[in-house]
């Protein structure tokens, strides 16, 4: 018999579009996906709430249209965040083998981790990811597993990420408004990794770029563990708002010029062309050249990817991403974007698509969806972990789960 | 680090009160430009050749040769890699500053891009700067073909270049690319490339070498090069007969490298330096100079007049046009002539120059308030929400507008 924990939802609240994924997981561990819903987000910006109400509406429909395709009802959903206030370091703990045999102990590994994740963050920020990278023993680099092993020395190097905890807040009681749980908050950064990477790229070494409505994140993989993560709270409205701003047209007619001219190089074909824009009644109202059109474009979104190269080379992580870089979301679907990060970041570039995934094509194959279908796939992975134990049982939620239990 | 003043100070230049002048040609490219360059009109100046490669250094016709070397390389030249030019010259800096020695100005003639021209040619900047040298670099930029490494690479050493050399002229190959057509070989291709870039170099060599009228000073030259490297342009055109004003005012704004004149128009400082014969007239300087000045109205214009008598009725006119890359104001044109006295070694070429006519006034060189950057930019949709801020730059702003890229 099926209970609902076989179904996993993955909730995007994003800038430009809300966005649910359903996900159903057979008693293989293997996942398929049933049902998607979205609707245009309009109380969203640079990926933070600011209108609630009218969030909530646009969060309704969006869940109400996935309920009604994948045929359940939505009870929980893992929830994507994001936005600039969300940040990521690496920190390291250490701890000393007491035991007199000096056998590391799961006890130990689990002080270490304790040790480590005890880090100096602001009041007001919370911890949303603390992943571990891998432990040293004496010194030993690389060690994945350290039970079992002697040694007097633990230590672990871990990647925290950590956000503005009233705005993350802020996300899930307007979720729980809709009487929904939340089973766990994810950044999206490694929502989208989780769903484009497989781990040999993982242990390559790759960068995930996905650049969104209001942000831009990106999460850097190398030997198989999370090194690096970041969130730039510049995307596609920027660009659109480049466009009003310099060809002097309203947002909506940018936004709209951006879909069907827009290039991220400026090709030549463009080179003084002129476009008319027309009103309702067919009568020239301007003349907008499509080379400024591009060249606007151009030199936002290679500033982005000027950004996280800049971050990538203070990170000392330019040499290790041996499988290049992955782009995703709605602004990987601007024409000449692999070329254009191709010369920023001298690297193999490849537009992301979820795989490993069963299920609706329509879905996997939009790089919009990435995000959503990793949440997903992250609750799926969680579920695994449990191993067969009765998920309803509430205390085995994260640690994250447990903060948003309290009253 | 070499220490400075190791080398005497310059005492004079030679007797005939002109500069002494060398070419430096580095890297194969170069050293390609400075066999083009090996005619009998350059015959007073000294020559010299560096490469990291062996074998095209021995084919070479200059008078002075070093060769860059390195036992780690085993004589297999830079390869392509600008570090690498960079090791060998900096290990072999004193033999590049002795090679400087004695010279006033020095030319740096390289295609940036690979290994030599892009690592050597800033060192050698450095070096002859430390000499007493004043440095004027020649430098052409790769075709976008040849891929985007070394266009990366050619920007690098553009910009390394830029802060050695007193003045930089470069020569985007690309834009000679529109002018060759689909039989053009390419052998004749790079000649032609070099043919422009020789174009400039004899340009600024008359300039300095013939006494003036009206004379320019290299100051001037540096002055109007001077953070205004990214976009130069430059022309040589001569025309003789009657209607030679004329003629050579339609070769300049019909010159290719111009763009039809455009250039002209987009351009902030312009030098136009004429050389003719006994016979030139003020009519025809004005003529030329009133043509000049209507393309470029904004412009701040740098005038220059000698006569030659070997020209005979030819006349010759050369036209430096500078563009400013950055919205950055360029520091005003007149500190030049402080900041270079203070360098040792500075040439007394413009003091020995014969009688100097009463300077005809320039256009556009009264000093200029500067107005701090005080204009509200409208945000549009991130009016009120949190500014983006990252290292201090607000990115809610267009970024066309923070990087100043004119949009006409």
């Amino acid at each position: 018999m099926f209970d609902e924990s076989n179904i996993i939802v993955g909730l995007e609240i994003g800038t430009s579009k809300i966005c649910v994924v359903v996900g159903e997981q057979g008693a293989d561990g293997a996942l398929n996906i049933v049902g998607l819903g979205q609707s245009r987000s309009r109380g969203v910006r640079k990926g933070e709430i600011v209108n609630p109400e009218q969030v909530e509406e646009d969060l309704r429909a969006a869940i109400f249209e996935a309920e009604q395709m994948a045929d359940v009802e939505i009870r929980s959903v893992y929830l994507g965040v994001s936005g600039g206030h969300v940040r990521g370091f690496n920190n390291r703990g250490t701890h000393i083998v007491v035991s007199a045999e000096r056998e590391i102990s799961p006890d130990d590994v689990d002080d270490v981790i304790k040790n480590a994740k005890a880090i100096n963050l602001p009041a007001e920020n919370t911890v949303i990811h603390a992943v571990r990278q891998h432990f040293f023993v004496d010194g030993q680099d690389g060690v994945t597993n350290p039970v079992g092993m002697l040694g007097a020395r633990l230590e672990v190097e871990m990647h925290v990420i950590h956000g503005h905890a009233n705005r993350l807040q802020n996300a899930i009681r307007l979720v729980r408004g809709t009487q929904l749980e939340v089973d766990e908050i994810v950044f999206n950064g490694i929502a989208t990794s989780l769903a484009l990477l497989t781990n040999d790229q993982k242990e390559l070494g790759a960068i995930v770029i996905d650049i969104g409505g209001g942000t831009t994140e990106f999460v850097v993989y190398s030997d198989g563990a999370i090194r690096h993560t970041g969130v730039l709270a510049v995307g596609g409205d920027h660009v659109s708002n480049d466009l009003a701003y310099g060809l002097k047209v309203p947002l909506s007619r940018a936004e709209k010029l951006k879909l069907e001219h827009g290039s991220a190089l400026v090709t030549e074909a463009a080179k003084g062309q002129n476009i008319s824009i027309t009103n309702d009644l067919g009568l020239e109202l301007k003349r907008i050249n499509v080379e400024h059109l591009q060249r606007i474009m151009s030199l936002r979104i290679e500033e982005i990817f000027r950004l996280i190269a800049a971050d990538l080379e203070r990170a000392g992580l330019t040499e290790y991403l041996r499988a290049g870089v992955f782009l995703c979301g709605g602004g990987s679907r601007v024409p000449g974007i692999v070329q254009l990060a191709e010369n920023v970041f001298q690297m193999n570039v490849t537009p992301g698509h979820a795989g490993g995934i069963s299920g609706l094509t329509t879905a996997l194959d939009q790089p919009e969806f990435c995000a959503a279908i990793g949440l997903v796939k992250y609750g799926s992975l969680k579920n695994r972990k449990r191993g067969g134990r009765n998920s309803i049982v509430s205390g085995i939620k994260g640690v994250f789960g447990k903060m948003l239990n309290r009253p | 680090m070499e220490t400075e003043n190791q080398k005497p100070l310059l005492e004079t230049s030679d007797a005939a009160g002109k500069p002494v002048v060398k070419f430096f040609g580095v890297g194969n490219a170069g050293l390609a430009l400075l066999g083009m360059l090996a005619t009998p009109e350059f015959a007073e100046a000294e020559f010299a050749a560096i490469n990291t490669d062996a074998a095209s250094l021995a084919a070479s016709s200059a008078t002075v040769k070093i060769h860059l070397e390195n036992k780690l390389f085993r004589g297999l030249g830079s390869g392509g890699d600008p570090e690498r030019g960079k090791a060998m010259a900096e290990e072999q800096f004193s033999t590049l500053k002795s090679a400087c020695a004695g010279a006033n100005v020095v030319f740096i003639l390289a295609g940036l891009g690979g290994g030599a021209g892009s690592g050597v040619s800033p060192v050698l900047a450095r070096a002859a700067h430390e000499a007493g040298a004043l440095v004027l670099a020649f430098v052409a930029l790769p075709f976008d073909c040849e891929g985007n490494r070394r266009e990366t690479q050619a920007q690098t050493a553009l910009e390394q270049l830029k802060s050695a050399a007193d003045g930089v002229i470069c020569l985007p190959s690309q834009k000679v690319f529109k002018l060759i057509d689909e039989n053009t070989s390419l052998v004749e291709t790079f000649n032609f490339t070099g043919g422009f870039l020789l174009e400039g170099v004899r340009g600024v060599w008359h300039l300095l070498t013939r006494p003036g009228l009206i004379q320019v000073h290299f100051a001037d030259l540096c002055a109007l090069l001077r953070d205004r490297h990214a976009e130069n342009v430059f022309a040589f055109v001569e025309a003789t007969g009657a209607g030679r004003a004329r003629e050579v005012v339609e070769k300049i704004l019909a010159h290719p490298l111009f763009d039809e004149g455009r250039a002209l128009a987009e351009s902030d400082a312009v030098l136009v330096s004429l050389m003719a014969g006994k016979d030139l007239t003020m009519a025809e300087v004005n003529r030329v100079m009133e043509s000049v000045k209507r393309q470029c109205s904004n412009a701040q214009i740098i005038m220059g007049a000698a006569v030659d008598a070997e020209l005979k009725n030819k006349l010759s006119v050369t036209v430096i046009a500078a563009k400013q890359g950055s919205p950055v104001a360029a520091p005003p044109a007149r500190n030049d002539g402080t900041l270079r006295s203070v360098t040792p070694g500075i040439p007394p070429h413009r003091e020995i120059v014969i009688a100097r006519p009463p300077r005809a006034r320039r256009t556009g060189s009264k000093a200029v308030q500067t107005q701090l950057p005080l204009t509200i930019i409208s945000k549009g949709r991130f009016d009120k929400s949190e500014p983006t801020l990252h290292h201090g730059e607000d990115l809610d702003v267009p970024t066309f507008i923070r990087r100043g890229v004119p949009l006409n």
